[in-house]
């Protein structure tokens, strides 16, 4: 990792955070974003706004994907029953 | 590689189950993960960076979450028979089994992380700020459903980038965003920027992981409730 030379930003009051940190977590944050249009960026930068735009946009893709498949497997789980459902408990015991 | 040794995992898993059904079972889950890790196999990246996303993605993380989910489905499935009337909706029913989920996640995250502490002190509508020690979970020692969701995603290679110097102008544009996220991360809508953005981080991982794990779980369940012989391994 780049080394974090403190140099603070002047836009907080509480706590001195330097650009690079926040720099360093933006990148870490842009790892591990689905690779869907930064394929064609030529240049090696990102902008900070964009990753956050796009942070924000795949934390609630996930999380619409959670909440649409914890109702499929709730109406998995009602509807199967006896043997399925002996099948589970039986992965616990 | 991580995903070369979701590969191997599954068999060591087929020796250690004690019934005969739940040995059937995992053939299930590994050969349906197996085949989507395959795919996933051929872009394996270079793990040097991803390793302090290791946790998310290890075996045993993966483990004890699939294990505290379908313990909590249990009880939500429970819970829902023994009332007199079941939910009416299906979207309590669904907003009951994401609030399971969830839970679950926040249990397997130990605690270390400001949304999962924000997600299990929610339940009991505690106001906790800093609290450090983390919530004593039974985790229970069962054997799970094995390599549900061992195939690694991220296995396209990214080039370096580096981040656009923040100037004047972008600094509060860039404050704001991270204020959005703040607020779709649970509990830290009043954190400081640095602490939003790692959280954000966990967090998606939390959630991927969560996603697989679901996902997985569902196909599982899909594919017992229509197909009766189990697939070929």
């Amino acid at each position: 990792m780049s080394s974090r030379r403190s140099r603070s930003s002047r836009q907080t009051g509480a706590s001195m955070i330097s650009e690079d940190q926040i720099n360093d977590l933006v990148l870490q944050l842009h790892r591990l974003l689905p690779e869907l249009g930064n394929n064609h960026r030529r240049s090696g930068k990102v902008s900070a706004s964009k990753v956050l735009q796009e942070t924000c946009t795949y934390i609630r893709n996930l999380n619409k994907e959670v909440d649409d498949l914890s109702e499929r497997l709730s109406q998995l789980l009602e509807s199967t029953d006896s043997a399925q459902a002996a099948l589970i408990r039986s992965l616990l015991m | 590689m991580a995903s070369l040794v979701s590969d191997t995992e599954p068999p060591t898993y087929l020796n250690s189950s004690p019934t005969d059904l739940v040995r059937r079972k995992k053939r299930q889950s590994a050969s349906s993960s197996a085949a989507s890790s395959r795919r996933n196999n051929a872009a394996s990246a270079t793990a040097g960076d991803g390793d302090s996303h290791a946790p998310w993605r290890s075996e045993k993380q993966q483990r004890s979450y699939s294990a505290n989910l379908i313990q909590a489905l249990q009880q939500v499935r429970l819970s829902s028979s023994a009332a007199e009337t079941p939910y009416p909706t299906a979207q309590k029913r669904g907003k009951a089994f994401r609030e399971a989920a969830d839970r679950a996640l926040a249990v397997s995250a130990r605690g270390r992380t400001l949304w999962s502490r924000a997600i299990l002190f929610n339940r009991f509508k505690l106001k906790f700020r800093k609290q450090k020690r983390p919530r004593p979970a039974a985790i229970p020692a069962v054997i799970t459903r094995g390599s549900s969701s061992s195939s690694s995603g991220r296995g396209t290679k990214k080039r370096r980038v580096t981040v656009v110097k923040l100037n004047k102008k972008s600094i509060p544009t860039v404050n704001r965003k991270v204020r959005v996220l703040g607020r779709l991360v649970p509990g830290c809508k009043k954190e400081s920027v640095p602490v939003i953005l790692e959280e954000a981080t966990d967090y998606i991982q939390a959630l991927e992981m969560q996603v697989r794990a679901m996902k997985s779980l569902a196909e599982l369940l899909s594919g017992s409730g229509s197909g009766s012989a189990p697939p070929p391994i």
